[in-house]
């Protein structure tokens, strides 16, 4: 506990801390690119993305060793990672555009082809009995703690760049995710601007590859911005909301796994952005699930209510449980299913009321569909009065 | 009934009895139906009862909800509030009385099965659990292939149909079923003349074998024309019953609104008298 | 022969069970669009591969096979709850179940120094394909002999159970699955729920992730959830005729793979031999390739040279 709080306080030692920050910095990108790469709906495109970069991290290298007898450069590496995981990407969308397959098809193709690529590359590295090798096996799953400070120094400018790149370019994405065809004819070129989220998220997963690994890097471009989901409904939020979730949770996974150098980094910064998406899931008042349900409810409520009245005013019988429960509990309806005459005075009002809402929807069908409260309210409480005034003189004399 | 007393009750209060309900004769009967998105209602309300052996068309403004009331009807999607029956018997346990014929749009159609597969697949409820379809199941599935005009495309995979033909292969299948209701969201969308004239001669066959028939129907020109009943919706009930009644411009203008030009609506009402 | 008999073959069996297993299964994900759920299954049965073995102490399977179908229940029925309660796009919801369950098992393994005993991430990824042995045979005749069969390795056994296991539900809920993958509205008003072929589905993807997956590893199995479902996919319009030609793609990927991979580079001059499970996967995906490109109907080049055919044609 002790190691761990001065890990996340950044007092435990340089390297940790520029690690830490690193990772922070790199967390913040993916969740900002993330957002862009939901909404297009394309989240496992990423996934495409993060194993097609194996081969890419072998051959670099094994170029490597062969050119210079070191293999081991973590920029010469990370080149050969993106060059062969866009490859990857043009290979997906060659697939989903040229044949019959569908794109969950062509990224699984990708993904497993690529992957295996480089495990038959691996095993041939093995069998070149070249010292340092290991250092490979921790592209799988990240490794914070044996991280030199060069390399460290190399995500966290990196990312900075990426992210700087997502900033100065959110509002055209913006623009391509809520309508491509507008963003088109505005003058630009949408072909473009989706390549280029694709290389900045190209550029996330590579930078992400020596911490949290490329099995779950994954994870750092899509629970942030599927968390962030449901706090806001307007873009530049939900991108520094998503950003926000990912850096705090790669900070956290990090300083946790520098104090516990056997736990997988991305295994448990993984774990950490899987519990800020519960509490969002579960919490978030906007749109989140315990809101949602007792919003639902009430709303089953009113609907439940009025269709049990207006039932009652057509003298027509209530066969279903829940509207004969709340009639019952509003005391319109006796238990035993007579109805009382309160119910009967309620039940002639809110036939009123719904003659009026149906007069007003016949006027303007369009006003009426666009009406929230559309015959879920009283009708005086949501028009105003001279508009309610007008409706009831177009009505038959209320006699009851 | 069960709520005896209360209906003694009402016809005292209001002076008009409740309509006479017999559950066993009504095919398909829908009560209180309400979808909401979102918490939004799309449909309000909605009470009906398809006229036994009658061809009835579902008509309303884009978005009245038509499609929707069909799949909700069938417990398709989630519904709000409301409850179906069919010849008295909730919906979920009457489910093999009734066939549906869905919109195009929503199969796959690079899906690897033929026509005749395709057609199979309604006699599927009546093969059961785990058989293998049979000779006679085929048999019959080139019947229904047959009444459809489709016999000689019986081995073509669907995506390599026209639109037209492929309505029709889902009409051959629900056919097939040989259900006594027979639901159906817009068979007419999209087909050329020909298919357009063999969906109406089913149609009429449906009828004359007594079966029951709603259809989800866009062109208000040909509902004269093509159905003895209707049934208007405009995200609530609007108005029911035999064409003549209640196919009038009144009904159309509280369904349609502004949306209507007034030319359109006088031509109809030219045509309904 | 008899170095064949005893290290090759099983090799190959384990291969070429795994292959067909999961080729076979791949066909009804590939054409649902749930490709994606074999890649899925087969990460988030790692947590429960490691509970399973925390319980029971061995390597042995039935614990690991319980857990892993559990683990594999409880994700799918997880990427349900976030997609409709959260209604996020079905991509995004696997992403965050299976790459936290996977987080999980990574945690879980190291936690409990599980690593050290047979247990460990790569094994997990790639598989230990090669380490199968079957010393007991001398000859032929041996293929023939009751006795020494059963002395080929528990996980050849298993998986050829597994695989048979496959092939009767597949034959037995052919119609079944069939109806619920091209129309599930009219599967539910027959009474058919798809609902439930659908779980029977992915119970049965998972129990062959699992039975594969310690012998092959998961990217193995991926690839062949996928790869010859969507060779046979270019190459046919009729589902038996596809379920018959991935099965005959699985085959040969299997055997070539291996092949390839144990004496591919000898041929080259080399004298090591490469990952046979990556092999297999990668031979799997080139004929994919192949069949992409030269399919007699639906192949991208043979539609050029068509087209290029009739414009000169008019």
């Amino acid at each position: 506990m002790q190691e761990f709080l001065s890990a996340i306080l950044l007092s435990s030692g340089y390297n940790t801390a520029l690690v830490c920050i690193g990772a922070a910095i790199l967390g913040a990108a993916s969740g900002a690119i993330g957002v862009f790469i939901l909404l297009r709906k394309r989240s496992l495109v990423s996934d495409a993305v993060s194993h097609a970069t194996l081969p890419g991290v072998v051959l670099a290298f094994i170029l490597g060793e062969i050119l210079w007898g070191y293999g081991r450069s973590l920029p010469f590496i990370l080149a050969g990672a993106a060059f062969s995981s866009m490859l990857g990407v043009m290979a997906v969308d060659a697939i989903k555009t040229h044949t019959r397959l569908t794109e969950d098809t062509a990224i699984g193709t990708v993904l497993s082809t690529f992957f295996a690529l480089g495990m038959v590359l691996l095993t041939i590295v093995q069998s070149m009995s070249i010292a340092g090798q290991a250092g490979l096996e921790g592209f799988l799953l990240g490794a914070t703690s044996g991280m030199l400070f060069s390399e460290a120094v190399t995500i966290a400018v990196a990312s900075m760049i990426v992210g700087i790149a997502i900033v100065l370019r959110m509002k055209e994405f913006t623009l391509l995710c809520f309508d491509e065809n507008f963003a088109a004819s505005s003058g630009y070129n949408v072909k473009w601007l989706d390549r280029s989220l694709l290389i900045l998220l190209v550029s996330v997963v590579v930078i992400g590859l020596k911490t949290v690994g490329l099995v779950l890097i994954v994870a750092l471009a899509i629970i942030p911005p599927v968390a962030a989901r449901f706090w806001t409904e307007r873009v530049p939020v939900l991108v520094g909301i998503s950003a926000t979730i990912g850096a705090l949770g790669s900070y956290i996974g990090a300083a946790i796994s520098s104090t516990a150098p056997s736990l997988p980094t991305g295994g448990i910064i993984v774990l950490i952005l899987f519990f800020l998406f519960l509490v969002s899931l579960l919490l978030s008042p906007v749109r989140g699930v315990l809101a949602a349900y007792i919003r639902h409810r009430r709303f089953q409520k009113i609907v439940h209510t009025r269709q049990g009245l207006l039932t009652i005013a057509n003298g027509q019988p209530i066969l279903e449980p829940l509207t004969r429960k709340l009639m019952i509990k509003n005391s319109y309806m006796c238990g035993d299913g007579r109805v009382t005459d309160y119910g009967f005075s309620v039940a002639q009002k809110m036939a009123r009321d719904q003659e009026l809402w149906n007069r007003f929807k016949e006027l303007d069908p369009e006003a009426a569909h666009s009406l929230q409260d559309w015959s879920l309210r009283p009708i005086e409480e949501v028009l105003p009065y001279d508009v309610v005034s007008e409706l009831e003189t177009g009505l038959k004399p209320h006699t009851v | 009934m069960r709520m005896g007393g209360q209906k003694a009750r009402l016809v005292a209060q209001q002076g008009e009895p409740v309509s006479a309900y017999n559950p066993d004769d009504n095919p398909f009967h829908v009560s209180g139906l309400t979808v909401a998105y979102h918490n939004k209602p799309v449909l309000w309300n909605v009470s009906y009862t398809a006229p036994k052996g009658q061809l009835t068309a579902i008509i309303g403004p884009n978005g009245a909800g038509k499609s929707t009331f069909l799949k909700a009807a069938l417990g398709l999607i989630p519904r709000l509030s409301g409850e179906t029956q069919v010849f008295g018997q909730p919906v979920k346990t009457a489910l093999n009385k009734i066939a549906y014929v869905p919109q195009r749009s929503a199969v796959d159609w690079d899906f690897p099965a033929t026509a005749l597969d395709v057609v199979l697949m309604g006699l599927y409820g009546k093969v059961g659990w785990f058989r293998w379809p049979g000779k006679s199941h085929r048999q019959k599935a080139k019947k229904a292939l047959q009444a459809v005009g489709m016999e000689a495309f019986a081995n073509r995979q669907i995506g390599q149909l026209s639109g037209g033909q492929q309505q029709r292969v889902f009409l051959a299948r629900s056919l097939a079923q040989d259900a006594e209701v027979y639901l159906m969201d817009e068979p007419f969308s999209g087909v050329d003349a020909a298919t357009e004239k063999a969906i109406v001669e089913v149609l009429r066959q449906l009828v004359e074998a007594d079966k029951t028939v709603l259809v989800v129907h866009h062109d208000l020109e040909t509902v004269n024309d093509y159905y003895s009943n209707i049934l208007m919706l405009n995200g609530q009930y609007i108005a029911s019953g035999p064409v003549e009644t209640a196919f009038t411009a009144q009904n159309l203008q509280k369904a349609y609104g502004g949306r209507l030009a007034s030319t359109q609506l006088e031509g109809l009402k030219a045509k309904s008298c | 022969m008899e170095i064949f008999l005893q290290y090759d073959l099983p090799s190959i069996l384990l291969g070429t069970f795994a292959a067909l297993a999961c080729g076979l299964l791949g066909n009804f994900l590939v054409l649902r669009r749930q490709a994606l759920m074999g890649d899925t299954i087969s990460h988030v049965v790692l947590p429960g591969i490691v509970v399973g073995f925390l319980v029971s102490h061995n390597t042995s399977s039935l614990p690991m096979m319980l857990g892993a179908g559990a683990a594999a229940v409880v994700s799918v029925m997880l990427i349900e709850l976030i997609r409709r309660l959260g209604n996020i796009e079905s991509g995004a919801a696997m992403g965050v179940v299976f790459t936290t369950m996977f987080a999980l098992g990574v945690v879980l393994l190291e936690q409990t120094g599980a690593a050290g005993v047979h247990l460990d991430v790569e094994h997990a990824l790639y598989g230990n394909l090669e380490s199968a042995l079957w010393l007991e045979a001398t000859s032929l005749n041996d293929l023939l002999d009751w006795h020494k069969l059963m002395l080929l390795p528990d996980e050849v056994k298993q998986l050829f159970v597994v695989t048979l296991l496959i092939l009767i539900v597949i034959v037995v809920f052919y119609k079944e699955f069939k109806l619920t993958s091209f129309d599930p509205l009219l599967a539910t008003t027959l009474g058919f729920s798809p609902k439930i072929m659908s779980l029977l589905l992915i119970v049965m993807v998972a129990v062959a992730a699992v039975a594969a997956f310690t012998a092959v590893g998961s990217i193995l199995v991926i690839a062949m959830f996928i790869c010859p479902a969507a060779t046979a996919r270019m190459l046919t319009d009729k589902l038996s005729t596809q379920l018959f030609i991935s099965g005959v793609v699985s085959l040969l990927s299997g055997v070539g793979g291996y092949i390839l991979a144990a004496f591919g580079p000898l041929w080259l001059g080399y004298d090591f031999s490469v990952s046979a499970a990556g092999m297999i996967a990668v031979t799997a995906g080139a004929l994919q390739v192949l069949a992409m490109l030269f399919a007699p109907r639906y192949g991208i080049l043979t539609r050029r040279w068509q087209q290029k055919h009739s414009a000169l044609a008019n």
